[in-house]
């Protein structure tokens, strides 16, 4: 070997040793999370959890379906303990690979309502996200509007914005609109809304609140945290957007408002089974759900804690009954329905 | 050593007519192609009734989509990168030797963030358009304005950050030509723009094919732009067969078949390669004294580098700036070093080993040209082309697999559980980069070792030079070069590397570019500019030693005739 190899090959072996030194180490005990939902809206409230009952917790975050993917080829040897995701129908299919456990605590069915839980335990929400009409105040009444089937309406032609279908949220909305009206009406809705876009589907549900604030269109669908987001925001262009649009409740005589949950369910090969729980039942506590309200303008799926100031300036409204698990089980059929209804 | 005995003692030991060089090169090859097989292996399986329903609906769209983008990006890097590639090689103008540089700067700056920068600029609800509405009273249908969320727009957004890799080969190529080229074709009364279309730019196509498959192989990988752009190419609907309809069967054929289209590329780009292997065979070559542009013609010069520079990486650098310096007081705390340290030493340490591999490969391809050789290193160079997803999801399988495996055993004869050894750890992050990168680093080695003749080999040998001083005092220096732009590029890509670092990385593990996605995926644009500059910034210093590498490296080329 040349000798001017060797710094080279030194100086490598240095960088490759200190890389792989830099993979923390697991210690039994310590709780283990997969987790969906991002860092930032979720490691506050683990290190309350950590202080509060002296457990570490070592986090992951990613997409919920390269979690699961990891999570399933894993096996017995995972060393998750907890996935947590931000999508019901995720929690449903983690179920159904056989990825979770069932779990029964006292605590957890107090805190939590049965639409928002596994019927048998696999998992459990710990935040509701709702996702209504957003519109302009300017160009728009209430009482021009009525439900999500109203917006397929040729009367809004060239007035609505909506994200791309790739989103989840879109995709939970259209298979929970197939539970309700089955297959064939909703696929005529989907066209007809189609029918109505103002421009192509893009960007994500900020943007489209903005370009209803622009007057790019007329009205939107949107999660509410993304506009409590923009309430809130330190962004004086976000702020004045948000307030040149209000929140509409649809289906309030009918099925409901659109909900979708967080939520967490432990692994099937969990080693910190009983840790896994207690922070379960902490997230459900109402100091954590106080936190979701607060932090990130969602909905609080214990009862007894009410949400967010902003929150509550957009009023009050009927959240639709059905088990968020089914939205999961008609993910695929509504995927297809919009492919076929051309939503891009 | 006669060539007679030395071909009788490599017989020995030979398998399949490969010998113990050849298999090491083989085995490697094969493990880093171990990602992109579990790909074609999952695709083999049936699928559901998803493959149909694609058919019927938007699969046309995914292949037109592609195609266009591919064509597009390519054509666009092209566009651009050879025009300034040519001014600042072989000409001299003001600001010339600062373009040099300025001009890859882009590369630092990864294609999500461009999208997302520019969509903030240029959308309707954008400061420019509200501020024309605002003073000329247009209505909402009443003007036209180009929609940045589009396929052009995807277009464009790539084509400025890659083009970068089309200079930086096509300058090499420029500053490779030899003198008495432009010399003959001058006397023989040739003007700048004849000498650049039937002299300059044949003899470096073989470069500039190189560095348009590389920028096609990155604008199919890419997943970022296109699916916040709406836009539904292979890469958006592998993830919406795979994440939405629950298909991984459907989602790995529609891989599969980018992986065909890749193929096709590649077969394209080594065919018309082979055709023109050496650039200049005569022992004179120095580098032709640049021509002076002044005046007018200085000023356009200077200008056409300049747009690249703009709207590459000036404007978005500036937006995010503006958003950082609002952000950056509550965004920037404690947890800022661990990232910029996680994401520096993974994009350090995986350059070293791909190059590493790179060398590997490389010399196996030039020693020993068996056919199965050149097929098992081509194989490892499909990753390139792979969403990083795709890959890593390759990459979480087999090594799940092994993982099993070995803690079976351990449990069976052993009696202890060995856990997850691979599956977790940066070993499997790094395995990832060697399978996703490692064609950047061969583009690059290869290249130089074709610099090499092998008659020089055999000139040092005859002079008395052992095979490790063949190696040490004719390659090296010559490889020198080469082996920077492997190592930088590399480094640059692994620090924007986004989606196998999420799939793949240890607990409590970030980097800034898992960081800035975090963010961004929220929709907090603002929020995440300080540690999307932060990448940004990181990528520049390496981009600017790879410039001085490039230029060096030259000078060293001329300084042996």
């Amino acid at each position: 070997m040349p000798d001017s190899f060797k710094p080279l090959i030194l100086c490598s072996v240095l960088t490759l040793t200190s890389v792989l030194l830099a993979t923390p180490a697991l210690a039994e005990g310590e709780v283990n999370i997969y987790s969906a939902r991002k860092e930032d809206l979720i490691k506050p409230l683990l290190d309350d959890f950590s202080k509060q009952a002296g457990v570490t917790v070592n986090l992951v975050t990613g997409k919920e379906e390269a979690l699961l993917q990891r999570l399933q080829s894993e096996g017995v040897n995972t060393p998750a303990d907890l996935m947590l995701t931000t999508d019901a129908g995720r929690l449903a299919a983690a179920r159904e690979v056989g990825v979770l456990q069932a779990v029964k605590s006292e605590t957890l069915a107090a805190r939590i309502p049965a639409a928002y839980r596994d019927p048998d335990g696999y998992w459990y929400g710990l935040s509701v996200r709702a996702r209504p009409i957003i519109y302009a105040r300017e160009r728009v009444k209430p009482a021009e509007l009525s439900t999500y089937d109203d917006l397929a309406d040729p009367k809004w032609k060239g007035k609505v914005c909506v994200r791309s279908s790739d989103s989840v949220y879109n995709q939970s909305l259209v298979a929970g609109m197939i539970s309700h009206h089955g297959e064939a009406k909703t696929e005529a809705w989907a066209k007809g809304l189609v029918a109505n876009f103002a421009r192509p589907p893009k960007g994500g549900d900020r943007d489209q609140i903005k370009a209803v604030a622009a007057g790019e269109c007329d009205v939107t669908l949107a999660n509410t945290y993304y506009l409590g987001g923009m309430v809130n925001s330190s962004d004086e262009a976000e702020k004045q957007a948000a307030a040149k649009v209000a929140v509409f409740w649809p289906d309030a005589k009918t099925a409901g408002v659109h909900v979708n949950i967080s939520g967490a369910g432990v692994t099937a090969n969990a080693r910190n089974r009983d840790n896994a729980i207690k922070l379960l039942e902490f997230m459900a506590a109402d100091a954590a759900q106080r936190w979701y309200a607060e932090t990130n303008n969602e909905y609080p799926v214990n009862p007894a804690i009410a949400p967010s100031a902003t929150l509550k300036a957009w009023g009050e409204f009927k959240a639709d009954t059905l088990n968020v698990a089914k939205l999961g089980e008609l993910n695929p059929a509504a995927v297809r329905l919009m492919d076929r209804a051309g939503w891009k | 050593m006669p060539a007679a005995g030395r071909r009788a003692r490599r017989r020995q030991g030979r398998w399949l007519g490969l010998d113990l060089g050849s298999l090491l090169v083989v085995g490697a090859a094969f493990c880093l192609a171990l990602p992109v097989l579990t790909v074609v292996l999952t695709a083999l399986q049936p699928a559901g009734p998803v493959w149909r329903h694609l058919a019927e609906t938007v699969l046309a769209d995914y292949l037109i989509n592609s195609l266009l983008l591919m064509l597009g990006v390519g054509a666009g890097a092209l566009l651009v990168g050879v025009p300034a590639a040519w001014l600042v090689s072989l000409h001299e103008f003001p600001g010339r030797r600062w373009f040099e540089w300025a001009l890859l700067l882009p590369m630092a700056v990864p294609a999500y963030i461009i999208a997302y920068t520019y969509t903030g600029l240029l959308d309707y609800a954008g400061p420019l358009q509200s501020l024309l509405r605002e003073q000329f009273h247009w209505s909402r249908q009443g003007y036209w304005f180009p929609e940045v969320r589009s396929l052009p727009g995807a277009i464009i957004m790539l084509a400025l950050v890659l083009y970068p890799y089309v200079y930086l080969l096509a300058r090499a190529a420029f500053l490779d030509q030899s003198v008495a080229v432009s010399e003959v074709s001058r006397t023989l009364g040739a003007g700048p723009w004849r000498r650049f279309v039937a002299v300059s730019l044949p003899m470096a196509r073989p470069a500039l094919i190189a560095g348009v498959s590389l920028v096609q192989m990155e604008a199919l990988a890419d997943y970022g732009t296109v699916q916040y752009f709406g836009v539904g190419t292979f890469t958006t609907g592998i993830f919406r067969v795979w994440y939405g309809m629950n298909d991984a069967a459907a989602a790995a054929q529609l891989a599969a078949q980018l992986l065909l289209f890749v193929f096709a590329l590649l077969v394209f780009e080594r065919a018309s390669r082979r055709r023109a292997r050496f650039h200049h065979a005569g022992n004179r070559h120095y580098r032709a004294r640049r021509q002076p542009l002044s005046g007018r013609a200085g000023a356009l010069a200077g200008v056409a580098c300049l747009i690249p520079l703009l709207l590459g990486f000036v404007i978005p650098a500036a937006q995010l700036a503006v958003w950082a310096l609002r952000t950056a007081p509550q965004m920037i705390d404690g947890r800022f070093w661990p990232l910029l340290a996680h994401s520096l030493l993974l994009a350090s340490g995986a350059a070293l080993l791909i190059l590493a591999l790179a060398l590997l490969l490389g010399y196996g391809l030039r020693l020993r040209p068996h056919p199965l050789v050149r097929l098992a290193v081509r194989a490892a160079g499909l990753g390139y082309a792979v969403p990083g997803t795709v890959v890593a999801i390759g990459v979480l399988l087999p090594f799940a697999a092994i993982d099993r495996r070995v803690d079976e055993w351990a449990r069976g004869w052993l009696g202890i559980s060995t856990g997850l050894l691979l599956s977790g750890t940066v070993v499997a992050l790094l395995f990832a980069y060697c399978a996703r990168f490692l064609p950047v680093a061969l583009q690059s080695v290869e290249a130089g070792l074709s610099r090499i003749r092998p008659s020089m080999d055999d000139a040092a040998r005859a002079l008395g030079s052992s095979p490790k001083g063949v190696l040490g005092r004719v390659h090296l220096p010559m490889l020198r070069g080469s082996l920077w732009v492997a190592l930088l590029l590399v480094f640059v890509d692994v620090l924007k590397e986004l989606p196998a670092t999420l799939i793949l990385r240890p607990f409590n593990f970030n980097t800034l570019a898992v960081r800035t996605y975090e963010l961004a995926s929220d929709e907090r644009l603002a929020d995440s500019a300080s540690f999307a500059l932060a990448i940004v910034l990181a990528g520049i210093g390496p981009v600017i030693l790879l410039s001085r590498a490039i230029s060096r490296a030259k000078s060293d080329h001329d300084a042996v005739p």
